[in-house]
Order: structure tokens, then C-alpha cells, then sequence
């Protein structure tokens, strides 16, 4: 009998306590001893049997191993959450300050930990770019770090290899290249704003004076930069203060829906929409693009253009406004209605000196972001709506050029390394560059990204990248403000981070992405107090005056000779390429949380699809759902139709971001890929795109069907005239019986009463609340065909209606969720009392209790029940559970659900309350839907208490509920959006709040 | 039948009669038990094996449904019910003739009832349980289906007595008990009959059994009347109340389409309506099989399509009221309710229902038609298919159009829907074959009472 030897485990183990000694035990799982140790002593214990002596040692040892499989594990440097309770109590959640970077810029995060799981994302109220808000995409986030699809294993070509493997080779392969300078090796990233990997990639030119670093973002900033360089002779970035501005043009921008600033844009639009009381001073938004953004949909007066068009469009106003451009008249190229248009925003801008502002789009060309800062500049907002900024990337060249140079050097042969850093050029890059065919002259290819996607198939090496959420690393906002992004768990994955590469590649293999990133930070902060500012930089989530300088910039004189001609207007058809509102670029495309949540105005899930205008479309024979190919200049790809109201004629839009083949799971084959038709020649839009029906027809998963009103006075709007001539416009539209219109007494409501109030002028339909929605509450996903079915899962959603002429409707959003009626038909048809109401007012449902008999769903006026048709709720993937919201209930197979105005939140905070002795403070509970919306659309609260906000918001002239006719008494109520249309541009009638909308198909 | 029940004696039945022509005690009940106690008839054979292989049709669905939930439905939302509940009220309705010929048309003495009363009743029971399998099945959660009901518990749970569906669990549970003790006690003079006529030594046994003993004495004759009547006046409220309570799943929601205070008399007579045309369906095929058109005269079918006709012709109103209601309310939604009906995307549901239910039984206005087996048997397939068409109509398209135009939508019944449905029919034909197998499809000792032989004693409590 050998003795067992765990001499060299306790050695290891030696001197470490805490969580330290867990994780050293996860070191300790790959490690050669160990293995020897479990090879040696497991197999033959069982073939000599085993005496009782090393039947309990083994014991030991294994009890010991436990730990690794059981738990997930904190990050084992120091993490400084933003909320400190006065002891770490388990059940109690923390919240830790980090971003989330999204084509390169932070939003802001506090990020919601249970016993070091990260269940839920909100924005950090002190970070720039989220001012307490998030973004859909942040909110789905925590599902993507769970993502069991995501890549496990570091690969090389087919075999699984450890991380010592790869730094070994990798090392000996760098090292031979700095012979040369290291003239073959190459970089490829997004953008990059993190100091700290901008400092390593200045580090890396230190060793390898001839290695390049490329910049490739499907979506990227430069025709902005382009256009700023055209205007002011450099990169700068610019900064819109939209609170401040009384007009505002967006020539195809959606400053909303996409952009670094999207957050702080919403709330500062929405400020100035707000009414107070009687009174408002509203801000007037014209929005020109092709088809429809978030941005156009609440766009007070939108004029559909095709994309190719914009530049005439912007030069006509500009030459109206007083820049010299030198040219014709460019109306006189455009239909009557863009000439009234152009007129009227002119003189609107005009009127407006210094309260007003242009912003051009990120798909339009440089000239037209020209033109925008000249605008701005004749116009006097320099300075007051507008800022000029030192870029805030760490290299605001062009991208274009970056990856076209890249390419060229790769057909050379002259690429012997290349890292290819958390992007997917072999989907996303230029088609007519071929970045999959040239990258087989690469020697040495090494892919490091979240997924074994598309680009690491055709990589030698791929290294599983870690998540944001499992990161240490820094990223700047919009306007260059820096979060430190810390951990919120150890990479669940085994995943590594950019810097670390980094750190290889510099050969400094032991560095990890903790201390690259502190040791910059010393370098910036001072030694001095560092760790009391590096962990107030951690708890705050900002790092003070980092913000980008201001850069005073003068227009550059000659403007109008050096701008190019806009494009022979070419007739016929015109693709327009943008990011999905839900998949983004494609990076989100396997989070089945983003790929359900419907696109804001088609309402499409799980599929993006060819965007036509009904006209077009009956021009060219086809219909929703028909299958057609699309073709442009010699290339070609097939994808379905889906008609929108308010397309731009003669214009197609094509969702970014589908037909992934490698995305995982979720997100392997839906959609159509639109970037096969995108080249270096229109990475925007292009013309000359032709379309033709094949006959097929594919089955779309739309979640709103109808979009009209019929009549029904659902949603309730008024121009600013209406609302000033009745600000009361939106009650007594319908008549509401009288509270004591009853046989029965009425329940007294003593204590608090819960209420909310969504105010319908300020949503922006950005779909945030949806996806918090679902991270809060555990809400499956059901997938296309359920979805196709009617059966998705969502609580929350955002009704999308179309009012006015079908050319040019109107968008109005109403996000509907469980109106927890005081009188709710609900509860008097269940047969089981599994919906009930609570002595505070809500409509409870108890799940346990549900025998699934669909009456109440039957019976809900509103439609926001969720029933569970199958089992849809995901109980055996081990890395979804840790996802999951603990203080909310898994819902099985067979139960309702709904809305329950987190029910969880309302819990937790009376129980703090109480033990504090206090009654709950206004703005204490906030729902999940209320805290994600950038517009502080949503207000929650006791309507028992007159000075609380939702009592208020209730109180507005503007307030109303919706079916107040069918006496259910909702607790939920909206409030009526006003919109301040030019009256220049209104001959037709607007539908006005009395009167309701006329529908149109 | 081709092997020998056919009675070689079979004369014409003069018009009005409701008993052929020469019959005697002797020969009634020889005629009757033959059904059960011969050997058994090729077509039964056929019957019962399809019957047998749509019960198989309805477990492999049944199967379906346990292992993967109510989503192996078309149903969505916001059309929760779909064709369970639709089959649920179209059995149910089916069953309610079998009452009213029972309960009512003897309370009436309508003397020729007697003769399909036996197996109007056997379908109102086979019906029930048809009927009563969906409310359960539809769960989500059909193992605690007993939660409905009220019974002590640990939890301490009362179901919601406001809940009409609770309301149904004592509607059709009473429905069900009544119709059965009915029915079993209308048989135990039968069922004694064929204890003696039976020359099997089980059949003996177990029709003797369920015979409790009955000697056709006089006492026994007397608690008999007795019991029946107190049943008969027991049923009768049922076959009001029950189809008024499943009317009410619907009346009392706020569903435009389904609140509506017509219903509870409008569902009744379409109950009814449905019922008859249920049993003419039946009968009219029996009647040719078993060669009983001595017992089952014309006048039988004559009486029964003027009923539904009667019946038709209230339905029609209910119908015509519903879509006055909805205009002269100037409710929006009634309205758009109504004209989504008449136009909408299930406008073929109510178009072919008013063709089955409204026009295609103004035909029973003729006597040509009512006395004419072949057109009452196919206006009576087109009426029970108008009746399952006015359920599809207020179910679906009620709940596919209401308030938000947001969340309309549209369902359409999968392959599970329908085998469910289609199965059902098999638990239906099963049980009905094996009936008629067993039991005397007709009241032997009822039809007795009509034979000349019974009028010379003078009526029916002596026979």
C-alpha cells in the first residue's frame, strides 16, 4: 500500500486563506500535481483495494475538491461594491460600479450580485452616458456571460489546449518575429477608447516597431470623423446638448437609438417634451431618414427620404440657413413635399440662433456631417448646444482605410501574425474585400472573442475572451469620462481579456488584467492616495476629470470648394444598412433575450428582414413574409419582406446583424446577412439595388399584428396648440363610472396604495424595459415559433400605433403591462383564487396556486397575462440558473404569469423599512421597467401619498386610463403625449385627443 | 343488418303512429331484447371498431397533451380557449335533448317519447362525459383539477365561488349524477327482462345484479313511478340550469362577443336544438340498422324536427339580437366586434354558421323534408355542424378581436386540436356500441305501454 501523497498539494495551498485559498483551488484543478495525484492515487486505491486509513484520506481529499465544481467564484482581487450594506449579509444583494463597452464606448453600470452571481444590470447614476438608465443591450448582457454557448476551451486548429500552451507557442512565435521588427504582426480591434489598452498598444510598437494595429467596427464613427476632419480640418468628436436646443434636425441620425450618447440624448429630449402642469416649452424635432429609427418615430415632423438624398436635403437647408455651399438650389432635385420641408426646418432653424442644433448620421457620408458642423456653426450652437471635444477614441482614424490596408497586406503575404481582438471581421467586414479569403495567407492566426464564431473557425488559435461582466479593464463614455471596469465574478469560462493578449504579446505572460490596468492607473492617478482614489474610482464608477478636453475648432473657410459633389441622384431602389435594434452588429444575435425582444417598429422577433414601404412593395409584386433576392452589384442574398407604413419610397432597409452561421445556439441561421451586399463602396446605403420575388415565403414572428386604433381612444395625444387651448385634452374622452357606481362598499385602501404612471409623450418605444423586464422577473425565452404562435413570455411591452396618413403616420408607443385593476375581471373568474388582490392594491398572482385555466387571461381586457404553455422555463442548463433572480420565482409548465410591479422590490424595501422603523420613502421602490427607461418615462409608487411623484404624475391634466370605460379602475394610467408639429407643415387634420385617431391600415 | 333481425312482418306504419301496426308485449320485447341477447350483428363489429379506433385517435392526443402541456394547441394569446372549451360546450349541449325527452316530455305524458327516450338518455350520459373531460383536459395543470372543487384541505382553499368556471363543476357534476340515476333507474325493469331472457349464466348474473332484485311487483311498480317522477322533476330545472351556467362562462366576462345577457335562453335552446338533431342523427341510422321503424316511426321524427325547428328558429333570434344589441348599444367595441364577425378574418365561421344554424333548417318547415329520413338525417349533420360552428364563433373570434387592436391575434387548431376533438367522438361511439350492445336500446316495458294489448287494460300503470 503506497502512501498518499498530498505533500505537494499542501504546499501549494500553503499560506493562502479565504477566498484566495478557493481559487487557488481552481488553479490547483489544472495543475500537473494534481493530475498525478488523481491518476496515481484513484485507480490503483480501487485495484488494491482500500484499507480505512485511505478511504477516509481520499475522503478528504475529494470533500476538499467539492468546492471548485459547487460555487462560482468571486474574483479574487479586491472588488468595491457602490452600495455598502453595514455587514454583507447573505440574500442581500450588492451592487458593483463597472461599464459596459458597445462599439467601443462605456455606458455606466451597477450590476446587481448575489452571493457573487450577477443576475441584473442597472446604469450607474453618476456615469455620463447612462445617468441611471441602461439600454437594451445592457440589460441583456448578463445573459450573454452566461451564455452556454460561449467558447469553454482555448483551441488550437482542433485540439484543446491550456492557457501555459498558448503562451508558450504563442510566445516562441512572437519571438521569432521580432527579428524583423515584428513587421508581420498585426493587430485587429473595435474601437478602442480603454487607456489601458491603448497604452499597451503603444507598448506593443515599443517591442515590435513595425507591427500595425488595425481598427475594424462594423458600425463605426468614421464618416463623423471624416466629416469633422472636412470641417474643422481635425477628428474632433462633438458633444449634443439636446436639453438645450429648441429645434432640432437629424439628417438619418438616430441620436436615440444608437451612438455613445443615446442614454443622455433620450433624457435630455424628453425634458423639454415633459409638460408641467398647464404649461410646456417644448423643444420641436425633425427627423429626414429612409426608414424607420426609434429617433423618427417620436420625431414631431419626419420626412421619409431615401438615404441617397440626405446630402441634397442637407445642403439645401444649410444653404437656406447661410452656408456658402456653393451650389444650385438642390431642392429642385427633391419631390415638393422635401422642398415644403426643407423650407420650414430652414427657416425653424433660423428662427432658432443658438438653441438649435444639427446632427448628421453615422451611415451618411462625410460631406453630409460637414455640413451639419456648418450648420451649427452659421447657426451660433457651437458652444451652447454643441461641444467640440478631443476624440475620445484612442485612434479616430478611419477604419475603413485601417482594415482595407490590413487586407491588402494579407493578400501581400506580408502578415505573418495576426490577433484578431474581440471582433469578427470574417462576418462584418467589407464584402468586396473578402477578409476570409485573404486570411489564409496569414501564417499565424489568432482569434480572441466571447464565441467560437466565424472569424475563429478560420483561426489557428482561439482564446475564449472574458466577458465585460468577468473583465478588469477601463473604457471611456461619449464625452471621455473613464470607468474602471471591475469583475463581478472569475471569467466563468476560463476566459482571458484584451489586455491580457496584450500582456503575452509584450512578453510579460504574468501580468494580469488586474494589474495592467491598476498599474496604468497608478501611472495616471499618482502614488499618492492611490488606493483611496483607485477605490473610489471602483465605488463610483468614474474616474474624476477624465472627461475629454474641450477643443475649440474653427469652420474651415474653404468648405464649400472642398465639399464633394453629392451623388448623381440615381433612380431605382436603394439598400440602406443599419444595426438591428436588437442584435446590434450581430454580437447579440445568440441572446435569446435580445433576439425576443421585438424590433421597436415592425415588431419583428428572431429575424431581421427587407424593410419596404407599401408602396414599393406593391410596385414590386410582393408582400409580407415574400421571399426575394437582393442584389447588388454582382452580389446577391435572400431575404423576407416586411412592409412599414412611413418607409421612404423606392428605399430598402437591411437589418445588420442576422444570418450568423457561428453565432451559437440561438443565433445560428435567422435573419438574412445584409453585410454580403455591403462593400467599401456603401457601407451606409447604395443604390442600384435590385429585388426580386422568388415565390418563397418565410414566417415572420411578429408580436403586434394590427397597428391601428380602430377608432378607440387607446393612446391620446395633441399638438402643443391643442394642449394649450385644453390641457385637459386626454380626460373625459370616455365616460369613467363613478367610484360609487357600486352595490358593494369599496375597498379602503389605509396604508400605501400602489400606482404607476407611464407617461406615453416621453417613451421613445427603446425596448429597455422589456429586456430589464425579463432580467428581473426570470422570464423565458420561447423562441420563434412560439413567438410566431402568440405565446411569448414578455411582461411588458410596448404597443406600437400608427395614426395620420399612411405615407407619413405618426408613431405612438404605449407600453402595456398588468394594469393592476382595483377592479380587476382577472380575479373574479378565476376559479381557484390564484389571482387575488392585496390589501396595498396589486394584482397578485400565485403560481402555486394556478391550475392554468386561461379564464383570466380570457377575461383580462388589456391582453398582459402570460401563460406557460409549454415548459419554457430553461431548469437544466446549470449556467442559466446562476442568472437567475432569486427573490423571484421560476414559473413550471401550466401557470399564468404577469407583471406583478415587482413585487420582489415592493418586498424588499417595506421589510428595510420596516426594520428601520419607517414608513417606505417615495422613490425607494423602483420597478425594474422604471429604473432601466432613459426617458423616466414610468413613475412608481403610493398614490395614497399626495407628494409622492407618482401621485403627481397623476394628478397631471395630462393623465388618463386606458378602457376607464369598462370600470376596472386601473391602477396603471398614462399620461397623453404632446407633440409640436410646425404648423407650416400640418395642412392635414391631426388627430386630436377628443376625437381620437382615424385608423388606417 | 343482413343476418335475420329484420322483421319479415314489417308493414307499413300509418302516418301519426307512434308504434307499428300488430305488435304485442310478446313481440315488443322479443324485438327489443333481440339487440342484446342474439348473436351479435357484423355491423356492430364495424361500429364498435371505429369507435374503438378514434378512442385510440383520442389517447395518442391525450398522450400528447400530458407530456408536453397545453401548448401542443393552437390556443395563444389572446385566444386562451380554443376547441376544448368550444367541444366542451357542443357536447354538452348535445346532451340536453336526452333530459328534456326524459324529464320534461314525461312530465308532458308526451306518449311518444317513449320510444327514443332509452338511448337519448344513453346519449346524454356519453355526451356528459364527453363534455365533462375537456374542462379538465384544458388545464394547464389538469392533475389538481380537483382544486375546483370544494372539499376540506390543508391549505385551507375554498375555490372562488364568484368563478363561473366553479359554477360549471356543479352545474355538470349535478347534470352528470342526475342523468345517470335517471337513466339506471329508467333500466331496471329492462334490465330484469334480460335477467330472465338471458341464457348466458354471466349475463344472468350481472343484469341480475344490476336488476337490484325487481320482480314487477305491484309495490315495485309503484316506488318505480314514484322514484321516476321525483327524477323527472329533478331533471327538468337541469335542463335550464346547466346550459344557463356554461353560458355564463361567457355572459359574465367583459369580453365583447361573450358579455351578453341573451345568452343563458339563447345557449339553452341552442342546447336543445343541437340535442335533437344529435338524436336524429342517431336514431335515423339505428332505426334503418336495427329495423325498428315500427318503434321509431315517422311521427317520432316528424315531431322531433318540428322542435328543432322551433328551436332553430330562437336561435336564429338570439342570433339577429346579438348583432342588434351591438348596434343599438353604440358600444365601439360591440360594433367592431360585431363587424369583424360579419367581415373579419373568421368571417367564413359566421357566414357557414348562419347558412347551417339559420337557413338550411327552414327546410323543416316542409313535412316532405321532416318525414323524409335521408333529409332530416342530412339537415340534422348540418345543424349539429352549425352548432359547433356558433361555439368556434363565439369563442375564437370574441377573444382574437377585443380591446387593444395591439394584441389581437389569430389561432388556428393544430393536428392535436382536432384529434382531440375527433377523438372524443370515439369515447362517444364507444360507449354508445357498447350500449347498444348491452342494454336495450329502447324501453321495452315502456314501449309495452303503447301496444293495443296495454291500452285494453287501460294505460300505463298496469303494464
Amino acid at each position: 500500500m503506497r502512501e498518499l501523497d498530498l505533500e505537494p498539494i499542501r504546499e501549494r495551498l500553503a499560506g493562502r486563506t479565504g477566498p484566495d485559498y478557493w481559487r487557488s483551488l481552481e488553479e490547483l484543478a489544472g495543475s500537473e500535481e494534481l493530475e498525478a495525484f488523481l491518476h496515481a492515487e484513484f485507480p490503483s486505491a480501487v485495484e488494491e483495494g482500500i484499507d480505512r486509513r485511505v478511504f477516509l484520506k481520499l475522503m478528504g481529499a475529494s470533500l476538499a475538491l467539492a468546492g471548485l465544481g459547487a460555487c462560482t467564484r468571486q474574483p479574487s482581487e479586491r472588488i468595491v461594491p457602490a452600495v455598502h450594506w453595514p455587514e454583507e449579509t447573505p440574500g442581500k444583494a450588492l451592487y458593483f460600479a463597472t461599464a459596459m463597452p458597445l462599439h467601443g464606448y462605456a455606458t455606466g453600470l451597477l450590476v446587481e450580485s448575489h452571493e457573487g452571481r450577477p443576475t441584473k444590470v442597472e446604469g450607474n447614476p453618476d456615469h455620463p452616458a447612462s445617468l441611471g438608465a441602461t439600454d437594451a443591450f445592457a440589460q441583456a448582457s448578463v445573459l450573454t456571460m452566461y451564455d452556454p454557448d460561449r467558447a469553454q476551451v482555448i483551441r488550437r486548429v482542433n485540439e484543446i489546449v491550456g492557457w501555459d500552451r498558448f503562451v508558450e507557442s504563442f510566445g516562441r512565435v512572437l519571438d521569432g518575429a521580432q527579428a524583423n521588427g515584428g513587421a508581420g504582426v498585426r493587430v485587429l480591434s473595435g474601437t478602442v477608447t480603454s487607456p489601458t489598452l491603448a497604452a499597451q498598444l503603444a507598448a506593443l510598437r515599443e517591442r515590435f516597431p513595425s507591427a500595425r494595429w488595425h481598427q475594424w467596427e462594423p458600425v463605426n464613427r468614421d464618416t463623423a470623423h471624416a466629416g469633422a476632419v472636412l470641417a474643422y480640418g481635425e477628428p474632433v468628436d462633438l458633444v449634443h446638448h439636446l436639453d438645450r436646443a429648441d429645434v432640432i434636425l437629424s439628417l438619418d441620425a438616430d441620436f436615440l437609438g444608437s451612438g455613445a450618447d443615446r442614454l443622455r440624448h433620450t433624457r435630455e429630449l424628453v425634458s423639454r417634451r415633459r409638460p408641467k402642469g398647464h404649461t410646456i416649452d417644448p423643444s420641436r424635432l425633425y427627423v429626414a431618414e429612409s426608414g424607420w429609427t426609434i429617433t423618427g418615430s417620436v420625431a414631431d415632423d419626419r420626412l421619409p427620404l431615401q438615404a441617397g438624398r440626405t446630402f441634397a436635403l442637407a445642403r439645401a437647408i444649410a444653404s437656406r440657413v447661410g452656408v456658402s455651399v456653393g451650389a444650385n438650389d438642390d431642392a429642385a432635385s427633391l419631390s415638393p413635399a422635401a422642398s415644403a420641408w426643407i423650407d420650414a426646418v430652414a427657416a425653424d432653424l433660423a428662427a432658432h440662433r443658438g438653441s438649435s442644433v444639427v446632427i448628421a448620421g453615422d451611415g451618411q457620408p462625410a460631406a453630409v456631417h460637414a455640413l451639419a458642423c456648418a450648420m451649427n456653426e452659421v447657426l451660433g450652437n457651437v458652444g451652447k448646444t454643441v461641444d467640440t471635444i478631443e476624440p475620445v477614441a484612442a485612434d479616430p482614424s478611419s477604419q475603413l482605410e485601417s482594415i482595407q490596408s490590413l487586407v491588402a497586406d494579407m493578400r501581400a503575404g506580408s502578415v505573418e501574425v495576426l490577433v484578431v481582438l474581440e471582433t469578427n471581421p470574417v462576418y462584418d467586414a467589407p464584402a468586396d474585400l473578402d477578409f476570409a479569403g485573404a486570411l489564409g495567407g496569414v501564417r499565424h492566426r489568432v482569434a480572441v472573442s466571447l464565441y467560437d464564431d466565424e472569424t475563429a473557425r478560420l483561426c489557428h488559435w482561439h482564446v475564449p475572451s472574458a466577458h465585460f461582466l468577468e473583465s478588469w479593464s477601463d473604457a471611456r463614455s461619449g464625452d471621455g469620462t473613464v470607468t474602471i471596469v471591475q469583475p463581478l465574478i472569475a471569467p466563468l469560462y476560463g476566459g482571458r481579456t484584451r489586455h491580457e493578449i496584450l500582456s503575452v504579446m509584450l512578453g510579460k505572460a504574468q501580468q494580469t488584467s488586474y494589474q495592467a490596468v491598476r498599474e496604468h492607473w497608478q501611472g495616471r492617478l499618482g502614488s499618492v492616495d492611490f488606493e483611496k482614489r483607485w477605490e473610489k474610482a471602483l465605488h463610483d464608477g468614474v474616474v474624476p476629470d477624465t472627461r475629454a478636453a474641450a477643443r475649440p475648432v474653427s469652420l474651415q473657410a474653404n468648405l464649400a470648394s472642398i465639399l464633394p459633389a453629392p451623388p448623381a441622384s440615381a433612380e431605382g431602389l436603394e439598400v440602406v444598412f443599419r444595426p438591428h435594434p436588437t442584435v446590434d452588429d450581430g454580437q447579440f444575435a445568440n441572446n435569446g433575450w435580445l433576439q425576443e425582444c421585438p424590433e421597436p417598429l415592425t415588431k419583428l422577433t428572431w429575424d431581421n428582414a427587407v424593410l419596404l414601404a407599401p408602396e414599393t412593395a406593391s410596385a414590386l409584386g410582393v408582400e409580407n413574409g415574400d421571399v426575394v433576392t437582393l442584389e447588388l452589384a454582382g452580389r446577391s442574398v435572400r431575404g423576407a419582406v416586411w412592409l412599414v407604413p412611413g418607409h421612404a419610397a423606392s428605399s430598402a432597409t437591411a437589418h445588420l446583424g442576422y444570418g450568423r452561421t457561428r453565432a451559437g445556439r440561438v443565433g445560428d441561421g435567422r435573419g438574412f446577412d445584409a453585410y454580403q451586399l455591403r462593400t467599401t463602396e456603401g457601407l451606409g446605403f447604395a443604390p442600384g439595388l435590385v429585388l426580386k420575388a422568388t415565390g418563397d415565403h418565410q414566417l415572420l414572428s411578429c408580436t403586434q399584428h394590427h397597428g391601428t386604433l380602430h377608432g378607440r381612444h387607446i393612446v391620446r395625444s395633441a399638438t402643443v396648440e391643442e394642449f394649450r387651448r385644453d390641457p385637459e385634452f386626454a380626460q373625459h374622452v370616455e365616460h369613467e363610472p363613478a367610484l360609487d357606481d357600486t352595490l358593494y362598499p369599496n375597498y379602503p385602501y389605509d396604508g400605501q396604495a400602489w400606482g404607476m404612471a407611464i407617461d406615453t409623450g416621453a417613451c421613445v418605444g427603446c425596448n429597455a424595459c422589456i429586456v430589464a423586464c425579463q432580467a428581473e422577473n426570470n422570464i423565458p425565452v420561447v423562441g420563434a415559433d412560439q413567438v410566431a404562435r402568440g405565446r411569448e413570455m414578455q411582461w411588458i411591452r410596448i404597443d406600437r400605433y400608427w395614426t395620420g396618413e399612411p405615407e407619413e403616420p405618426e408613431v405612438h408607443y404605449q407600453p402595456m403591462l398588468c394594469q393592476h385593476c382595483e377592479r380587476a375581471p382577472c380575479e373574479v373568474v378565476c376559479p381557484v383564487n390564484a389571482t387575488v388582490h392585496d390589501s396595498e392594491g396589486l394584482n397578485l398572482m400565485v403560481y402555486n396556486r394556478c391550475v392554468g385555466t386561461r379564464y383570466c387571461s380570457n377575461n383580462c381586457p388589456y391582453k398582459v397575462r402570460r401563460f406557460n404553455f409549454y415548459l419554457y422555463a430553461d431548469w437544466n442548463t446549470e449556467s442559466l440558473k446562476l442568472q437567475r433572480n432569486p427573490d423571484v420565482t421560476v414559473r413550471s409548465r401550466g401557470v399564468m404569469e404577469k407583471c406583478t410591479y415587482c413585487i420582489q422590490r415592493i418586498n424588499e424595501a417595506r421589510n428595510q423599512a420596516r426594520k428601520e422603523n419607517r414608513p417606505v420613502r417615495d422613490g425607494e421602490i423602483r420597478t425594474a421597467c422604471q429604473q432601466v427607461c432613459p426617458a423616466e418615462a414610468i413613475v412608481f409608487g403610493d398614490i395614497n401619498d399626495p407628494e409622492s411623484q407618482v401621485a403627481k404624475a397623476k394628478a397631471d391634466p395630462r393623465n388618463y386610463s386606458v378602457l376607464a370605460e369598462l370600470n376596472t379602475r386601473p391602477r396603471t394610467t398614462y399620461l397623453a403625449s404632446v407633440r409640436n408639429p410646425n404648423p407650416e407643415l400640418a395642412p392635414k387634420t391631426k388627430g386630436g385627443g377628443k376625437k381620437g385617431h382615424g385608423g388606417h391600415a | 343488418m343482413s343476418d335475420g333481425a329484420r322483421p319479415a312482418e314489417a308493414t307499413v306504419v300509418p302516418p301519426g303512429a307512434i308504434i307499428g301496426p300488430g305488435q304485442t308485449f310478446g313481440s315488443v320485447t322479443d324485438k327489443i331484447s333481440s339487440a342484446v341477447l342474439d348473436r351479435v350483428p357484423r355491423g356492430w363489429w364495424i361500429g364498435f371498431g371505429i369507435g374503438l379506433s378514434l378512442l385510440m385517435v383520442f389517447f395518442t392526443a391525450l398522450g400528447m397533451l400530458f407530456t408536453y402541456g397545453t401548448g401542443v394547441w393552437g390556443i395563444m394569446i389572446p385566444v386562451g380557449w380554443g376547441l376544448d372549451i368550444i367541444n366542451f360546450v357542443w357536447w354538452i349541449g348535445i346532451g340536453h335533448a336526452g333530459t328534456l325527452i326524459s324529464a320534461i316530455l314525461l312530465l308532458f305524458r308526451q306518449r311518444w317519447r317513449t320510444s327514443i327516450n332509452r338511448f337519448a338518455e344513453a346519449m346524454t350520459l356519453f355526451a356528459v362525459a364527453c363534455a365533462g373531460l375537456y374542462p379538465i383536459l384544458h388545464l394547464g395543470r389538469p392533475w389538481l383539477a380537483y382544486w375546483l372543487v370544494p372539499y376540506p384541505n390543508t391549505m385551507g382553499m375554498w375555490p372562488n365561488f364568484r368563478s363561473p368556471l366553479v359554477w360549471d363543476v356543479f352545474a355538470v357534476s349535478t347534470y352528470a349524477t342526475v342523468s345517470l340515476l335517471f337513466w339506471y333507474v329508467g333500466l331496471i325493469p329492462d334490465l330484469a327482462t334480460l335477467r330472465d331472457r338471458s341464457k348466458n349464466i354471466l349475463g344472468k348474473k350481472i343484469y341480475g345484479i344490476f336488476a337490484m332484485g325487481w320482480r314487477g311487483s305491484a309495490s315495485h311498480w309503484h316506488r318505480y313511478e314514484t322514484a321516476t317522477l321525483l327524477l323527472a322533476g329533478l331533471s327538468t330545472p337541469l335542463v335550464v340550469s346547466v346550459h344557463t351556467i356554461v353560458s355564463f362562462d361567457f355572459a359574465v366576462s367583459v369580453i365583447p362577443g361573450w358579455h351578453a345577457t341573451i345568452f343563458p335562453p339563447y345557449f339553452v335552446a341552442g342546447a336543445i336544438f343541437s340535442g335533437f338533431a344529435m338524436v336524429a342523427t342517431i336514431a335515423i341510422p339505428l332505426r334503418a340498422a336495427y329495423g325498428l321503424e315500427n318503434f321509431i316511426t315517422l311521427k317520432h321524427l316528424d315531431n322531433m324536427a318540428r322542435v328543432m325547428l322551433a328551436t332553430g328558429l330562437i336561435v336564429a333570434y338570439g342570433y339577429m339580437m346579438e348583432a342588434f344589441f351591438a348596434f343599438y348599444s353604440a358600444n365601439l367595441f360591440e360594433r367592431s366586434m360585431m363587424h369583424l364577425r360579419f367581415t373579419g378574418p373568421y368571417a367564413w365561421s359566421y357566414w357557414l354558421l348562419i347558412l347551417c344554424n339559420v337557413l338550411i333548417p327552414q327546410l323543416l318547415w316542409f313535412k316532405r323534408v321532416r318525414t323524409n329520413t335521408i333529409g332530416l338525417f342530412l339537415v340534422s349533420i348540418v345543424i349539429n355542424i352549425g352548432m359547433w360552428l356558433e361555439r368556434f364563433v363565439i369563442v375564437v373570434t370574441s377573444l382574437a378581436t377585443d380591446f387593444l387592436p395591439s394584441s389581437w391575434g389569430i389561432y388556428t387548431p393544430t393536428i392535436w386540436d382536432w384529434s382531440t376533438y375527433i377523438g372524443s367522438f370515439g369515447l362517444f361511439l364507444t360507449l354508445l356500441f357498447l350500449f347498444i350492445r348491452f342494454l336495450p336500446m329502447i324501453s321495452i316495458f315502456e314501449m309495452r305501454t303503447l301496444v293495443p294489448e296495454a291500452e285494453v287494460e287501460g294505460g300505463e300503470e298496469h303494464s
